[in-house]
């Protein structure tokens, strides 16, 4: 009896498993990443959201751990196991996986042309013919401030070098808040949410950065070495003991509401929204004088390309198109508040902080970090370098000469411009 | 006749069976690597190509002042880390050996017990732990030196390029301190209580029976020490990276050959990683581990004289 029943049972299973195997004509594609935080938001969000509009692809986002990312790719790409969809790193790790055959040439996707061309830099050739990636988000530097304590103060929100001086100024007079929550220990925080944060109103954005990759400016020009004696001057204002603070440390200071001005990137939005218990805003990095033209640094951070050896090229292609549209760039950017799409129609954001950081690329040109597009691919490394040497101008170590001098040596030592 | 023909001598198959586990993973997990690691060296990504080269790689370590700079500097801090090992690490051992020996100790088990904890301690907690009493804002050090009124003594030592390296060196030493102490512990324990009794018998106590009849004693457990202590300092690498990231910061003031060959050989952040300069690195601290090594074992341990009782 019990026999007879499983049998029916498995026959019945069988059955039923054929006929879905029979309906099931749909494509699915595997999306590779290393964005697990984000792996609620594209199981709720993103991927119903495409496969209501687009019914017969399916969409499996399947990511691994951010330090095993690049070499389980590898591994997967070399084995012809990795999925259709592959989310690309900014600049040369990604440029060599489509040097390598691993990426599809996608510059005639429909939908790129919604993107600017420093938001595709980050995914082409050095000569800009062929782009590889779409890209998806980026990250908007400038500086976070304590409302409350701006206001209990008295201090205007600075505009100028000057009134930013002015409010670190007064703000250190009145000794209740540390003017600046940043250290120089982990030395990366001094090169990105310091040099390349307030060094673009100096070089003029993309002009300098172009010129630099050029060969027509140095490091050492007036230009560049700028930003460093700016930095040299931010030592006073930072907390005691900053040459030991750590990046946690920093951002402890500034949420615990014992520091007035952070210097930051988008991407704190999100843990400073849960953490602090004061208001905040954020102003853009102060420019020379009122009325002056102002440069942002927008760094391209995420994108997704197509494997070129998928087998649902064409699905692979829609659902790319589709992370081209605004659609994708509207629940993308609210679900994350800090990681702007790069998309060039406006994404209306829920968050006042983030509205205020992407607000400023109407009235500012955008840039990328100046070390990242081909400038650090040899030894010694100019990002690298940047970092320690960034560190030591707040430190005292180096004068913002000394310093400039020394990374425009290393990258002499191996960069030659194409003339 | 028949006691003319000698009985030929098996071959001895249980030797070489009895050796064999001990020789073939020794092979595999030791000296397969390290050869690879020389060859390695040898060789260089040339278009996505390994390419032989000779030495190539070692002259540009030595002779490219980008990749020599920070090679003799990375020695150099090495040197001053095993320095402050040998100075603070071992006689600091040998003395709490010697207290702890004293019949007269109470407790004796658990100051053993508890000097010796640190030493199991995960290098990440050591690092995290010490990075945390020591930090300008939240820190228990700064707090203390105030409340005896000495805050002024007080610098961000992990962060000031003078500092750093030795504050680092005086963790590690913290943390394996209690190793040394083991050693010469168990040593000063099998010296014979007929040989103190002589010693005493001719009037010799105290003081002056610790550096006339103990010290000679242990010598050569406090060589052994010395080169245990070379071995690992010169591999080190944990506690920096720990502490300090990868860049071995501030200004490379921390930086010991762990840490460049790490960055070498793994790249950081944007740097990619050069596999082949990395096993060059990693050839010039086995060449110095091998030359620390053989120093001792030719010199000095030939020379140390053995007491049989």
């Amino acid at each position: 009896m019990t026999t007879k029943l499983l049998t029916a049972l498995l026959l019945g299973t069988s059955i039923l498993g054929s006929a879905g195997l029979a309906h099931a004509e749909d494509v699915t594609l595997n999306i590779e990443s290393w964005r697990g935080d984000d792996l609620a938001i594209w199981k709720d969000k993103l991927i119903p959201a495409f496969e209501a509009k687009n019914p017969g692809i399916k969409v499996v986002f399947a990511p691994s751990a951010p330090t095993e990312y690049d070499a389980a790719l590898g591994a997967k790409l070399a084995a012809g196991s990795a999925g259709d969809l592959i989310t690309c790193r900014p600049f040369d790790k990604s440029l060599e996986l489509y040097k390598k055959g691993n990426l599809a040439d996608l510059s005639a996707l429909p939908g790129m042309e919604n993107f600017s061309p420093v938001a595709k830099s980050a995914w082409q050739t050095d000569d800009g013919k062929a782009s590889f990636c779409v890209p998806m988000a980026s990250v908007i530097h400038g500086f976070i401030y304590n409302k409350d304590a701006f206001d209990k103060l008295g201090i205007k929100v600075p505009t100028t070098r000057d009134e930013f001086f002015a409010a670190l100024d007064k703000i250190k007079a009145d000794g209740t808040y540390i003017p600046m929550a940043m250290g120089t220990k982990d030395l990366w925080e001094a090169a990105t949410m310091g040099y390349q944060n307030i060094g673009p109103n100096y070089w003029k954005g993309e002009d300098g950065r172009q010129a630099l990759i050029k060969g027509t400016q140095k490091l050492t020009d007036k230009d560049w070495v700028a930003p460093y004696e700016e930095l040299a001057k931010w030592k006073p204002y930072l907390g005691d003991g900053f040459e030991a603070q750590t990046y946690p440390d920093s951002q402890n200071l500034f949420t615990l509401g014992r520091a007035a001005i952070y210097p930051a990137g988008s991407w704190e939005i999100g843990l400073f929204n849960t953490q602090a218990q004061f208001k905040m805003g954020a102003f853009p990095p102060p420019v020379e004088k009122a009325g002056d033209t102002c440069y942002i640094s927008d760094h391209t951070d995420i994108g997704m390309g197509l494997n070129a050896a998928s087998k649902h090229a064409d699905a692979a292609k829609t659902f790319l198109s589709w992370v081209a549209s605004p659609d994708f760039a509207t629940i993308y950017a609210n679900a994350l508040p800090g990681f702007f799409s790069l998309n060039s129609s406006p994404v209306k954001m829920a968050d006042p902080l983030a509205q205020e950081f992407v607000s400023w690329r109407g009235k500012c040109k955008s840039t990328i970090r100046s070390t990242y597009q081909i400038l650090s691919r040899g030894t010694p490394n100019l990002e690298n370098e940047t970092w320690v040497e960034s560190a030591n101008v707040i430190n005292g170590t180096d004068t913002p000469e000394a310093a400039a001098k020394k990374l425009q040596t290393g990258l002499d030592s191996w960069y030659k411009p194409a003339k | 006749m028949a006691a003319d023909i000698r009985p030929k001598r098996p071959f001895r198959w249980h030797i070489a069976i009895f050796l064999a586990p001990a020789v073939l993973v020794y092979t595999a997990i030791m000296i397969l690597p390290l050869a690879g690691t020389l060859q390695l060296s040898l060789f260089r990504n040339i278009e996505q190509h390994q390419v032989f080269v000779g030495l190539d790689n070692f002259r540009t370590l030595f002779g490219d002042p980008n990749w020599s700079v920070n090679f003799w500097n990375a020695l150099r801090n090495n040197v001053w880390f095993f320095i402050i090992h040998m100075l603070v690490q071992n006689p600091i051992g040998v003395m709490l050996a010697a207290l702890l020996s004293s019949p007269r100790l109470r407790f004796a088990a658990f100051y053993r017990t508890a000097i010796f904890v640190p030493t199991i301690l995960s290098f990440v907690i050591v690092g995290f732990a010490w990075k945390l009493i020591l930090s300008p804002l939240w820190g228990v050090a700064p707090h203390m030196l105030d409340l005896i009124g000495l805050k002024s003594l007080f610098t961000p030592w992990l962060g000031k390029e003078e500092y750093a390296l030795t504050a680092l060196s005086l963790i590690s030493v913290w943390q394996f301190v209690g190793i040394p102490m083991m050693l010469i512990y168990a040593a000063l324990l099998s010296i014979p209580d007929e040989v103190i009794e002589a010693a005493e018998c001719d009037g010799i106590t105290g003081m002056s029976q610790f550096w006339k009849i103990k010290l000679p004693l242990i010598l050569p457990s406090i060589g052994i020490i010395s080169i245990l202590t070379f071995v690992g300092n010169f591999n080190a690498f944990d506690l920096i990276y720990t502490a300090q990231g990868a860049l071995a910061g501030p200004n490379y003031s921390t930086d010991i050959l762990g840490t460049f060959l790490y960055r070498a050989f793994f790249g950081f952040q944007l740097q990619v990683g050069d596999p082949n300069m990395g096993a060059a690195i990693a050839t010039m601290m086995f060449l110095i581990i091998l030359g620390g090594v053989c120093v001792y074992l030719f010199l000095v341990q030939t020379r140390l004289r053995r007491y049989q009782f």
